[in-house]
């Protein structure tokens, strides 16, 4: 971000590429000398203008360049309006719409997408050292190629996490999100597309390590899987409230450390069901391996759904096929007379 | 911070609505945010600020209505107002809640000229 005026692209990477989708339309430009501080900003094609404090204007001209200039003849848009008492009055214009309803649409299609693959997704979420990287490389493990897997990574950088995955033979795709604090759908939309996504497979997201903004973004998946381990205290599900309350599973990772820390694993499944109320939960180490059949037991069943799901559209749609073509073929028949 | 994601996204609603009324300015816009919704207001009024600058909604009010939260309590068989999520029914001080309005945040409407 801009730390001028605020402005600029979240340098979203996903293998390493700049994804062209941010909205802003503004480039990064340098940090002016300090003649006090920024008022308000005004752009025009071929630059940005900042008023400062002492009553000054200066441009930057994208290609780096500065330029002074006199207040006056440039200001133009925003400013001349304000001047301009032949203009219409101000009016109300109802919307009505949520301010993530673009982010949901895309995690719409994103999940349209998956189900027309009978595909599995789940998104995990946790705060940053939960163990989300090694209970995936784990889970990949002992899944065994039942069905196909395949991962999308996010972390601000490096594709480390990625790189472990491939590790164990399974795709994986890296998204770094530079300075941002969550994935979003549009992320993981381009995500796939790098993805060769096969048939009746999971899907496994693996969000960017933080406890909070995670829970208010629909990547498209089936659930969102809240992963707390037992370093890290029983009250997290009080203290973040919006991440426990969006999960459907609730995995206790590290259980083999419960001697040597203060954990209350009955608490910790207590508070998180104050807060999301029938809250499933699994006991588990990554480490002895303890918990794991449940675990797997629980993604087989969603991988059955998503695979019958898929197979259920398609007979549907053969009986639509088989209708339209009766009906052609009554349609064809020559006239009677 | 996510709120900066949010404000991105409220500039886009604003925007094409102003557009398409043939706006000049955007002069105030309304928000309803539930109390429960993930979203600290004052972090999303300080985004709101920086992703306008420049834009038709450069120097926006941006006025917050907050919709109180309220949940269906399975034990009492009845609607509660909660203040927070994690937060007993206040009747019977059980926790067997499901969230009923208070989760929303949403651009209600704009004033434009």
């Amino acid at each position: 971000m801009c730390t001028t005026c605020g402005c600029g692209a979240n340098e979203v990477k996903v293998e390493g590429k700049t994804v062209d989708g941010s909205a802003t339309p503004h480039e990064n430009v340098d940090a002016t000398e300090d003649r006090g501080p920024v008022q308000y900003r005004e752009h025009q094609a071929g630059g940005h203008w900042h008023r400062h404090a002492d009553g000054t204007w200066h441009s930057h001209v994208h290609g780096g360049a500065s330029a002074h200039a006199e207040r006056g003849g440039h200001a133009a848009g925003a400013l001349a309006a304000v001047h301009d008492h032949g203009v219409a009055p101000a009016r109300r214009v109802q919307i009505e719409e949520d301010i993530l309803a673009r982010n949901d649409a895309s995690a719409a299609r994103n999940r349209r997408f998956l189900a027309d693959h009978g595909v599995f997704a789940l998104n995990l979420v946790s705060s940053p050292g939960s163990g989300k990287t090694t209970l995936l490389v784990r889970t990949i493990e002992q899944w065994a190629k039942r069905t196909p897997v395949a991962v999308i990574e996010g972390d601000q950088q490096t594709s480390r996490d990625a790189d472990r995955v491939r590790a164990t033979g399974a795709p994986a795709v890296q998204i770094n999100t530079g300075k941002g604090c969550h994935l979003d759908a549009e992320m993981v939309s381009h995500a796939l597309t790098h993805l060769d996504v096969a048939d009746d497979g999971v899907l496994f997201i693996e969000n960017v390590g933080n406890l909070v903004c995670p829970a208010a973004f629909d990547l498209g998946e089936a659930h969102k899987v809240v992963i707390l381990s037992v370093t890290e205290g029983e009250d997290k599900p009080l203290k973040y409230p919006d991440m426990f309350h969006a999960a459907d599973l609730l995995l206790v990772n590290k259980a083999d450390l419960l001697p040597y820390v203060e954990f209350d694993v009955g608490a910790a499944i207590d508070y998180a069901r104050r807060v999301r109320p029938g809250l499933q939960a699994i006991v588990l180490s990554t480490r002895t391996g303890a918990g794991f059949d449940e675990w797997i037991a629980w993604i087989e069943r969603g991988a059955a759904d998503a695979r019958a799901q898929r197979q259920a559209t398609i007979e549907a749609l053969r009986r639509r096929i088989a209708d339209l073509e009766s009906r052609l073929a009554r349609h064809a028949e020559p006239e009677r007379t | 911070m996510h709120e900066m994601a949010l404000a991105e996204s409220m500039l886009q609603i604003v925007e094409s609505t102003a557009r398409k009324n043939g706006a000049q300015r955007v002069l105030a816009v309304r928000l309803e945010i539930g109390a429960l919704a993930s979203v600290e207001t004052e972090a999303l009024r300080f985004c709101f600020d920086a992703v306008t600058r420049g834009s038709l909604a450069d120097q926006a009010r941006l006025e917050i209505e907050v919709t109180p939260g309220a949940a269906w309590c399975m034990a009492c068989s009845d609607t509660v107002s909660i203040a927070a999520r994690g937060a007993p029914c206040p009747r019977c001080g059980g926790y067997q809640l499901a969230v009923s309005q208070g989760e929303a945040m949403r651009v209600k409407d704009i004033e434009i000229k």
